[in-house]
């Protein structure tokens, strides 16, 4: 195979606050092991990016801080063009405040501040302690269920606007809200979502079916990717459902 | 003492004859629900006072080395040294011990009840880092939680601070009521190369900026400004320059505190114990022990403590080095890679409540800058799995690397595989399940207990 997966990272030194890097460390080797070509671009305050020109978009958390000015800065200069990579199919993984991002307004200690608005759900705040603890989900449709695992850290409740998917069925931890037994956003080909871990080493499966999504968007429709040895990667995943299984 | 303190001394007594866990804090829990004032009662006791020593990484070793030069001084200390740094931990201590002198490692949560119910003589902030999210929240939240209490608490508290961290250096501003007294790494030749992927203080604390740095000796610890305010690391009273990191085996540096200079030879490696040793100078400096005493003090510390232990097994030399947070690790990691290749490790992570669940820091840590040096590699611990493959995306041979999660079959697979230096890497948890296998299979004594 001779395609490159282009990767646009977007706050690197701002959004990073749960191991992000290790979600692209993840996609990066798979890549390569498969001689596929990896790219990364980073993209930072006050930086725009061309919609058009990356398969893959990843945005990570951050402190308050980190997540107020990246907020601010977003809707300034990057709103119109995630739009357009959104609305055109890009693979868009958004992780913990780069998920509250894209909805209508979140929350800080001290108040509610506005989202991007891309898609309709909102975060909110209540005097109630962290939602904090290893995730078990279920994704897909009746036909292709998968599990997923992760770990969670937020103090943010989210709820989904009518008729907003959500990513996942909660099996263990607590999801958008401690409430609805949801889990993430999904639209398209994005998914937002409150599990870090990271989360891709601990869902190789994820990851592939990601890299697989990003490289169709190119336009070649029959991708298969070639099998690895996943062993160490079996385990992992055994092991992360496990500790949220158990702790349920 | 009053009658309760005597009873619950007997409860410690007891449940420590018996074997039950948690003999450690069972006297002080219990004193602090009958009488909630107990720690501060108990602690106006303590004829020279005490002093607090807090920070994310190297608390233990901190106190350890100060403990050594206050020990050198003929000063009879009471210390919470074995036991847990919460509340309960250090009343425990006091109703355990007989000194004058307290000298208490305080968790950083913990920190602002402690000194207000201690109203302590010193205490010494080493450094802020991400460590356990899920139990604490924000580094930002904390060191403002931290400036709050120097800037309420007495006249009579020296504060002895980072002035490297950022978070740790602002806790001395705008102007606490008692003295400040820094310390730092002035020599900017062992800086990093780049800055470090685990940066956790980026902004600048007065106005938000980002933080500039000159140079970064580990994580967010370096000679940093702020390009905005003006707001810029303060000059150390207690300094280290001309440094030399001697691998393993241990460090030297020139110690400048404005009076008087002088060598440290440091038997225990790695920048991160320059750090807790200027720590530990400066502190005794506030308490009025000369330099050349804590020097001489410090040189002569047996290898055999705090977070850097030796053991010597059937001809094999095992070395333990506490791995928790990507700072640390990275620190470890440099240490090691001074070590002549190829390296054998056992590394066991743990995802227990003390070691934090959430174990994505690993993906954190640079792991890279070992990928090759590496021989043989046994990963242990309830997420044995997950720690074997960091390393596999980090460039190690997989090959190489073993899977087992019990702690004791891992070791001695580790052992048995290794060719003549084995470095084990264990999280908290691991650490204290390591030393307890090693004190029950292999019959070592249970060196943490002096
Ligand atoms: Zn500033």
């Amino acid at each position: 195979m001779s395609e490159t997966l282009k990767l646009l990272s977007l706050y690197p030194d701002q959004m990073n606050i749960y191991a992000d890097r290790g979600n692209i460390t993840f996609l990066e080797n798979r890549c390569q092991w498969r001689g596929i070509g990896f790219e990364v671009v980073s993209c930072g305050i006050g930086e725009s990016f061309d919609p058009g020109a990356h398969d893959m978009i990843y945005i990570g958390g951050g402190q308050d801080r980190d997540q107020e000015q990246v907020a601010q800065d977003m809707i300034t200069t990057k709103r119109a063009a995630l739009t357009e990579a959104i609305e055109s199919d890009a693979v868009v993984l958004a992780v913990c405040g780069g998920y509250q991002l894209l909805g209508t307004s979140w929350a800080t200690d001290s108040g509610i501040r506005d989202g991007l608005g891309i898609l309709d759900f909102e975060t909110v705040r209540p005097d109630e302690p962290r939602l904090i603890g290893p995730v078990a989900i279920e994704i897909g449709s009746d036909l292709s269920k998968a599990t997923v695992a992760g770990f969670e850290n937020h103090g943010g409740r989210t709820w989904l606007g009518e008729g907003v998917r959500p990513w996942g069925k909660v099996l263990a931890g607590h999801g958008n809200n401690d409430r609805d037994r949801t889990e993430g956003v999904a639209y398209r080909n994005l998914i937002g979502t409150y599990l870090h871990g990271p989360l891709l080493p601990k869902n190789h499966t994820l990851a592939d079916s990601l890299i697989t999504q990003a490289l169709q968007r190119q336009g070649s429709p029959e991708i298969s990717l070639e099998p690895l040895e996943d062993d160490l990667e079996e385990a992992a995943h055994r092991d992360a459902l496990e500790a949220a299984l158990s702790a349920r | 003492m009053t009658a309760f303190d005597t009873i619950v001394r007997g409860v410690g007594t007891l449940s420590r004859l018996t074997g039950r866990g948690g003999g450690t804090t069972l006297p002080g829990r219990l004193l602090l629900k009958l009488d909630p004032g107990a720690l501060s009662r108990l602690g106006s006791g303590l004829t020279d006072g005490s002093v607090l020593v807090s920070a994310t990484n190297g608390k233990t070793t901190t106190s350890a080395m100060l403990a050594a030069i206050l020990n050198s001084q003929g000063e009879s200390l009471v210390a919470n040294s074995a036991g847990s740094n919460m509340p309960w931990g250090i009343t425990t201590a006091l109703v355990d011990g007989t000194g004058s002198l307290g000298l208490f490692e305080v968790d950083e949560a913990w920190l602002p009840d402690v000194a207000a119910a201690l109203d302590p003589k010193v205490i010494l902030l080493g450094n802020l880092f991400r460590d356990q999210l899920d139990r604490y929240g924000e580094t930002e939240t904390l060191a403002s939680r931290w400036r709050e209490t120097a800037n309420s608490s007495g006249a009579g508290t020296t504060w002895v601070l980072n002035a490297d961290d950022p978070l740790v250096s602002e806790v001395g501003r705008p102007e606490p009521r008692g003295e400040v007294l820094y310390f730092g790494i002035e020599d900017l030749a062992v800086a990093l190369p780049e800055a470090p992927h685990a940066r956790d203080a980026k902004h600048c604390r007065e106005c938000g900026a980002t933080l500039e740095f000159a140079g970064i000796f580990s994580g967010h610890l370096g000679h940093w400004s702020c390009p905005d305010c003006g707001s810029s690391r303060p000059l150390p009273a207690i300094r280290a320059t001309d440094i030399q990191l001697e691998g393993m085996s241990g460090l030297r540096a020139r110690i400048e505190t404005g009076f008087e200079e002088g060598l440290l030879v440091l038997p225990i490696p790695g920048l991160y114990n320059l750090y807790n040793a200027l720590g530990a100078i400066a502190a005794a400096t506030a308490l009025g022990v000369g330099l050349s005493d804590c020097l001489e003090a410090l040189s002569e510390m047996d290898a055999v403590f705090g977070r850097v232990e030796r053991f010597r097994l059937e001809g094999r030399d095992l070395s333990v080095l506490l791995i928790k947070n990507p700072v640390g690790t990275n620190e470890v990691l440099r240490t090691l890679g001074l070590e002549d290749p190829p390296l054998d490790l056992w590394i066991c992570l743990n995802d227990r409540i003390a070691d934090g669940r959430d174990v994505s820091w690993i993906w954190d840590a640079d792991f890279e800058v070992l990928a090759e040096r590496v021989g043989s590699v046994t990963c242990a611990g309830t997420r044995a799995s997950e720690m074997a493959l960091r390393l596999k995306y980090a460039g190690w041979d997989a090959s190489r690397i073993q899977v087992e999660g019990n702690v004791g079959a891992s070791l001695e697979s580790a052992l048995e595989r290794c060719s003549g230096s084995l470095f084990a890497l264990p999280t908290y948890t691991a650490l204290l399940e390591l030393e307890n296998y090693i004190s029950t299979s292999r019959g070592l004594e249970r060196y943490w207990e002096r």
